[in-house]
Order: structure tokens, then C-alpha cells, then sequence
């Protein structure tokens, strides 16, 4: 619950948070410490100062502090943890579902778990993505296109495995397909960050919210093209948003296009915990206003009713929550403060 | 002391050669972009340059294209006998430092990585990006100098040149949008249109807000990753240190390359 100047209580759903375990004693190679010393440098890169981790706390983060910084440090009323798995590059997995889902059981009301799969898996991945409904029953699964899996470098959502595991993934009500274009490595003749799969796969299953996390960029462009044809892209503003400490009028920007293209309704905050933790964004965010040469050219303003949606009720709706009576359920659960 | 004076010169010259090549994604001097870590210039015709990119993960294609851009700007040097390149820290650092330093030609090396397809698509992408890029900045400065529509889209490359621009950026991509249009054959001539589209077509003087629109979005695409590998290149290796004062960052790197405005002030 975020509480602002003025006495108001926002409602907060965080659509991007991880539970994840990148320490030394998990990374299988060289390419796992890569992956969480790159996390790390983005958060060096763009958190304020006075929000900066060590890097052994950043590497390997326990239930209590997940808790505490999203919820009673931070404004979170609920937080949506992905899944990633990054098999080839840690031991036990990177974030994986079964950890992130004995973590959440200590407080169900506010976690929301989402799995994932690798379509390259073939019939493997059709089981696995039957388990987790059962087992976890996921709504919503996070997809890194970029990850390795023995020889491949990386894969894109229209290749036809993937059509079948999406299939699957309709029938059994997995509606929120959470989307990270990250470098696709191989092969070297296609453009990294290219998302024009998401287009692809966005209008073959019409069905399915197709979440695309940090808005596509480094392909803002393509990405705001591509919102605008399909009415079930939405944008995720992890990676986007910790600008607006560092660079705001540059934050200014591209809010102001994806308002414009993709809509206030199509936009959801996500900290992407524990590179960044929500208090400061959300505070931030709340406060901000975009400048008026800005705002005029573009023709928009993030009014108060704006952040409210982006801040929380966007992704209320594509999670099937109720949110008044979710105020009401935790209200009458308020957090907990772990003696220590 | 003498050679020492020299190899001085000669590493700035090397350093010059290098803001020849950029990354590709951001259309930025590699040397602005703090990616060359070291250069040496050994017995007056042997060169040395080791580069590192903002991640681990960063596009193996463009690491290809800037090795050998450096490659290419180094060995064209007239005193230079051999270069050396090495990419440090990648993820496709093995098959980049023995391709650009075993003496064969780009395509062919490039290509055992791609099943034999090449890079020119992507290429020509970027290069549309760095294009349009260039032409806002140079759009928006004359729009800021009051002209309209019709004049801006009427003018020609003549009248562009005589055009004086204020600010830091639009001189530089001034410089450098006239450097496109001319090696690109978009025009040749003084009498040429100053504004083509990167398919060489004119511009209606109605069509030129729709137009900035876009070259809007490219632009705020392309200053994400300037931005956040500027950012990265200078945080790389360095941890932060919780003390008694609160956090500070660590510096665990010493700059051994003079940076730009050192180079320029030994002009």
C-alpha cells in the first residue's frame, strides 16, 4: 500500500520481482557469475546511492529480506515472482519455482509464483508445464527467450515448439505469458533484441496477455509498433522505470511514448526486485510529473488516475484479482515484522 | 626519451584512428564509449589494442564488426606493420580474438558462425537508425532556429552548409549526417536535398511532423542502450563497500587509456 502526500491509499502489484540464488557456491561456470555480476552492474548503475547493496547480500537474499523490502520496507501490497531458471549457468537453478514457491507459502496472500519452461524441451517441457499447474497452479509463466540450453543460444517465441507449449499453456488457463527479450546470442546474422516474435506470437494466440518485460527495449520503437496492432501486448516497466532517478527527463520520454502508443490501461510496474526494490521507484514515480514541452508534443500527462492503473490495477485485472476485497483480505492481515 | 615522445604520438595517433570505429547498436565512437582499456605502440610499427564491451552478453555480432573496424583503422595507419586485438571478458571472446587476429577476411570469418549467412541486414538496419538518428538532431536545430516546414524539406545541401549551428550535439552530428549522406551517394551534389529518407525519398513538407515522430522513437531506442552502456562500461568490476559513511563505489579499475579530452588538448 502505497500512501500518498495526501492521505490516499494506492493499491500496489508488483508484476516483476525474482527470488533467486546467483551466490558463488550456485554458479556452475563461468557464465553464472557473468549473469549475476551483469544484475549487479545494473544495479549499481541506475539505484540511488543511499539504495545500493553489497554484492554478497545482492548474490543471495533470504525469505526475511524479500519479505521486509517489498512489503514493509516497500510499497507492495502483492509482488508477481518470476521464474528463471538458467540451467546451464547455475547448479540449483537461478530462480527457480520450487524455491521461490516454499519462500511464498509463508504468506500465499501476497505472492503471486509464475514457472516457466523451455520450449526446446520438447515433450519434457509439455510434462513440466502440466506439473506446474498442478503442483503450483501457475497463472502466468516469464519466458527468456535468451537463455542457453546445451547448444542453442537462444530461441524465439514463434518457433513451433513454443506454439505447442502456448497451446498448453491456453488450455489450462495459463493466460500471462511474461516476455524478456534478452541478447539471443546465436545465430549471429539476426539482430540480439529483435521482438518481432512477440508480434507473431501475439496474434496466433489472441487468447493469452503477452507481457513484455522492460517495454522491448533496446527496441522501444518496434515494441510501441507492435502494442498498437495487438490488443493483448502490454508493457512492463522493469529496467524502464529506475531511470527516473538517474535520467528523469529521459524517463519522461519514453513514458511519454509508451502512453501514447501503448496506453495507460497496457502499462504495469515491476520493481524487478532485487535489482531495484519498489520503495524508492514508487515513490518516485508517484511524484513525478512529465515536463510540459513533453507532455504538449506527445499530447499526455501521468495524472494521478494514470499511476494508480500502471501502479497496480493494470496487472489486478490480467491476474483475475478483486481489488477491494484483496484491501479488505490484507488489512486484516497486516505485515509482520520478523523479531530478529 | 626520445622514443618515449614518439611512442606518444603514436598512440595518439592510434587513439585518433579509433574514434573511427563505432558500435554499430549506438552509433558512438568506440573511444567515447570507454570500451578500449589498452594501447600500446611497440618499436614503431607494431600496435596493441585490448577492448572490452559493457557486459559479458553484449551482441557478438557488433563485437565481430568492432574488432575488425579496429583492425581495419589501425592497419591503415602507414607506419603500422602488425595489429593486435583482443576482446576481453565476452562470451564469444575466443572465436572473436581468433578470428580478428588469424589475418582472414571478415566474411569469411563471420560466416562459419551463421551457417554462411551474413551480416549485411542487420547492418544496413543499424545503419538506417544512425542515419535518422543524425538527421533529428540536425531537424530539430533548424526547427529551433524558426524555419518551417516548407524551407527544411525545400532545402539543399548547399544551404545546409551555410546553416550555423549552436549546440555541442548538432555540430557534431551535423558533421556527421552530411558524412552519411555523402558515402551513402543520398547526396552528392550541393544542389541535392538536404532531407532524403534513408530510401532516398523526399519529404512533404505535411508528412515532416509524422516523420520527427518516428525519428523521435528510433532515437529514445538508441539512447537506452547508450545510455545504459555508458552507464554499465563504467560500473563493470566494481563493488559497492557499506562503510561507517554509508556506501561508496569502489573503483577497481585504473584508466590506462587517455580519455578523449586528453587527446584532444595534446592536438
Amino acid at each position: 500500500m502505497y500512501k500518498t502526500p495526501d492521505g490516499k491509499e494506492i493499491f500496489v502489484l508488483d508484476g516483476h520481482t525474482h527470488f533467486w540464488d546467483g551466490s558463488p557456491e550456485n554458479q556452475a561456470n563461468i557464465h553464472g557469475k557473468q549473469f549475476i555480476d551483469c544484475f549487479y552492474a545494473y544495479h549499481t548503475n541506475l539505484s540511488p546511492k543511499e539504495h545500493l547493496w553489497e554484492k554478497s547480500r545482492f548474490e543471495k537474499y533470504s525469505e526475511d529480506d524479500i519479505y521486509r523490502d517489498l512489503f514493509v520496507d516497500g510499497p507492495d501490497d502483492m509482488a508477481i515472482v518470476q521464474t528463471t531458471v538458467l540451467g546451464d549457468f547455475y547448479k540449483e537453478g537461478f530462480g527457480c519455482i520450487e524455491r521461490t514457491a516454499e519462500m511464498a507459502k509463508r504468506h500465499p496472500e501476497r505472492f503471486i509464483v509464475n514457472g516457466a519452461f523451455d520450449p526446446r524441451d520438447g515433450e519434457k517441457a509439455l510434462e513440466y508445464i502440466h506439473y506446474m499447474k498442478e503442483e503450483h497452479n501457475i497463472t502466468g509463466v516469464k519466458m527468456y527467450t535468451a537463455e542457453w540450453n546445451g547448444a542453442s543460444k537462444g530461441w524465439a517465441l514463434n518457433d513451433p515448439q513454443a506454439y505447442k507449449c502456448f497451446e498448453l499453456c491456453e488450455k489450462l488457463g495459463i493466460r500471462n505469458i511474461h516476455v524478456h527479450k534478452g541478447p539471443t546470442i546465436i545465430p549471429l546474422s539476426k539482430d540480439a533484441f529483435d521482438v518481432h516474435d512477440v508480434d507473431y506470437a501475439a496474434t496466433d494466440f489472441p487468447n493469452l496477455n503477452w507481457i513484455v518485460e522492460h517495454c522491448g527495449q533496446p527496441r522501444l520503437d518496434d515494441f510501441c509498433w507492435i502494442a498498437v496492432q495487438e490488443s493483448n501486448v502490454y508493457g512492463g516497466l522493469a529496467v524502464v522505470l529506475p531511470f527516473i532517478h538517474a535520467r528523469p527527463r529521459y524517463f519522461a520520454e519514453m513514458i511519454a511514448e509508451l502512453l501514447f502508443w501503448v496506453g495507460e490501461d497496457k502499462i504495469l510496474f515491476g520493481s524487478d526486485y532485487a535489482i531495484w526494490t519498489p520503495g524508492w521507484l514508487v515513490e518516485k514515480f508517484w511524484n513525478f510529473q512529465i515536463p510540459d514541452d513533453i507532455a504538449e508534443e506527445r499530447g499526455v500527462q501521468l495524472t494521478d488516475e494514470i499511476k494508480e492503473k500502471i501502479l497496480g490495477l493494470n496487472a489486478a485485472k490480467l491476474y483475475g484479482i478483486d481489488v477491494g476485497a484483496k484491501k479488505s483480505e490484507l488489512a486484516g492481515a497486516p505485515v509482520q515484522i520478523a523479531a530478529e | 626519451m626520445l622514443t618515449d615522445i614518439i611512442r606518444a604520438d603514436l598512440e595518439t595517433e592510434v587513439w585518433e584512428c579509433l574514434e573511427m570505429v563505432t558500435d554499430p547498436e549506438l552509433d558512438e565512437p568506440i573511444t567515447d564509449m570507454g570500451f578500449v582499456e589498452r594501447l600500446e605502440v611497440i618499436d614503431a610499427r607494431r600496435v596493441e589494442v585490448e577492448f572490452r564491451l559493457p557486459t559479458y552478453w553484449c551482441s557478438p555480432n557488433f563485437a565481430f564488426l568492432m574488432a575488425f573496424g579496429i583492425r581495419r583503422e589501425v592497419g591503415a595507419l602507414p607506419w603500422v606493420r602488425e595489429v593486435q586485438v583482443w576482446l576481453n571478458d565476452h562470451c564469444f571472446g575466443d572465436q572473436v580474438n581468433e578470428g580478428v587476429n588469424s589475418g582472414r577476411a571478415f566474411g569469411e570469418v563471420f560466416a562459419e558462425y551463421c551457417d554462411g549467412a551474413d551480416l549485411g541486414e542487420v547492418v544496413e538496419k543499424f545503419m538506417a537508425k544512425a542515419f535518422d538518428r543524425r538527421q533529428e538532431v540536425v531537424l530539430r536545430g533548424l526547427r529551433r532556429r524558426g524555419l518551417g516546414a516548407e524551407e527544411i524539406v525545400a532545402m539543399t545541401v548547399g544551404a545546409l552548409d551555410r546553416v550555423v549551428f549552436g549546440s555541442e550535439d548538432e555540430i557534431r552530428q551535423m558533421a556527421r549526417y552530411r558524412d552519411l549522406l555523402e558515402t551513402q551517394g543520398l547526396a552528392d551534389t550541393p544542389d541535392a536535398p538536404a532531407f532524403p529518407t534513408w530510401d532516398g525519398q523526399p519529404i512533404a513538407p505535411a508528412d515532416l511532423p509524422a516523420h520527427l515522430d518516428r525519428l523521435r522513437g528510433t532515437r529514445i531506442s538508441m539512447e537506452f542502450n547508450g545510455a545504459m552502456c555508458r552507464g554499465l562500461a563504467s560500473t563493470r568490476y566494481k563493488e559497492v563497500e557499506i562503510g561507517a559513511d554509508g556506501p561508496t563505489l569502489v573503483d577497481f579499475m585504473l584508466g590506462r587509456v587517455p580519455p578523449r579530452e586528453d587527446a584532444a588538448m595534446r592536438k
